[in-house]
């Protein structure tokens, strides 16, 4: 069982790769690596289950955590550098969530 | 550590070659895109399955450095330093010379030919395991009382190394932090060396 749910969720790094390949606009790219990460952790937890050694349930979870706030990190950094040719509105980092 | 290891097809083998397979394709796709957004986040994807094959390999400290640095910090940065450029590479007349590529193939085959030497994975005789690893491993316990091995020597019995490494890390933070100019990313101050135009 714990073998068709590893092919399961390889299929479906797969099927996330391609929209990472293919993804038109940054969001699908972005959406891509975010869900990817969670395949990894999905897989992690899944190898651990496989040889016997739930103990690396533990790193999943941490897995999990990274892959948060890496996605929080990049589309923070989209928030403050607006595209050039697009219409120029009011900065978030000036009106808030500049508290770091 | 590597009880039950087995060398006829397991399971695991078979995800270790589809994140092998992966990994190789990521790297394909890395090269032929000219769309920078999509290789920095194709790096972070890559930097995710290399983790994964390293918790398959049982380093799983390596895995965690590969995933906090390779698919977190690195991202943003990449992402920083794509910020102060163009969105896309530009394009270039392949103008390949034959010399370098036969000397990358072998290369390549050198070393491929090099790691039929290499011991087995897990080896018991293997030199990493049979020497310092093995006085770390019966030591440890008694000099220091950190249950951890990998802890204990990297902070304690290497700790000046460690010391030194984490000089280096802290230096290249600063120049990386003055090459990209954090500011500008904060929207504090525009980057560009064209006068009264945004690059």
């Amino acid at each position: 069982m714990f073998a068709a749910a590893t092919v399961a969720i390889i299929a479906a790094m797969v099927l996330a790769l391609v929209r990472a390949f293919a993804g038109p606009s940054l969001y699908d790219r972005v959406l891509a690596g975010n869900s990817f990460g969670t395949k990894t952790v999905l897989l992690i937890g899944l190898m651990g289950f496989l040889t016997g050694r739930p103990d690396f349930l533990d790193i999943a979870i941490l897995y999990a955590l990274i892959n948060f706030a890496a996605t929080i990190a990049i589309l923070r950094f989209f928030s403050y550098r607006q595209p050039k040719g697009a219409p120029a509105e009011p900065r978030r980092a000036s009106t808030g969530g500049g508290g770091e | 550590m590597t009880e039950g290891y087995s060398y006829e097809v397991s399971p695991i083998l078979l995800v270790d070659l589809s994140l092998l397979t992966m990994l190789l394709v990521v790297a394909l796709a890395m090269l032929r895109s000219r769309h920078l957004f999509a290789v920095v986040m194709l790096s972070g994807i890559y930097s995710l399955l290399s983790a994964a094959f390293f918790v398959s390999l049982d380093a799983v400290d390596v895995a965690f450095t590969e995933a906090a640095v390779g698919a977190g910090v690195s991202t943003v940065l990449m992402l920083a330093g794509m910020l102060l450029t163009a969105r896309r590479e530009k394009p270039f007349e392949s103008r390949r010379v034959p010399i370098a590529r036969l000397a990358v193939f072998a290369t390549g085959a050198a070393l491929l030919y090099a790691t039929i030497d290499m011991p087995a994975f897990g080896d018991p005789n293997a030199p990493a395991n049979a020497y310092v690893g093995q006085a770390y491993i019966e030591e440890t316990p008694g000099d220091i009382s950190v249950p951890n091995i990998v802890t204990a020597v990297l902070a304690s019995y290497r700790g000046f190394d460690t010391l030194g490494e984490v000089i280096v890390v802290f230096t290249a933070g600063l120049a990386v932090i003055l090459l990209l100019g954090v500011g500008s990313a904060r929207g504090g101050r525009e980057v560009s060396d064209v006068d009264g135009e945004g690059s």
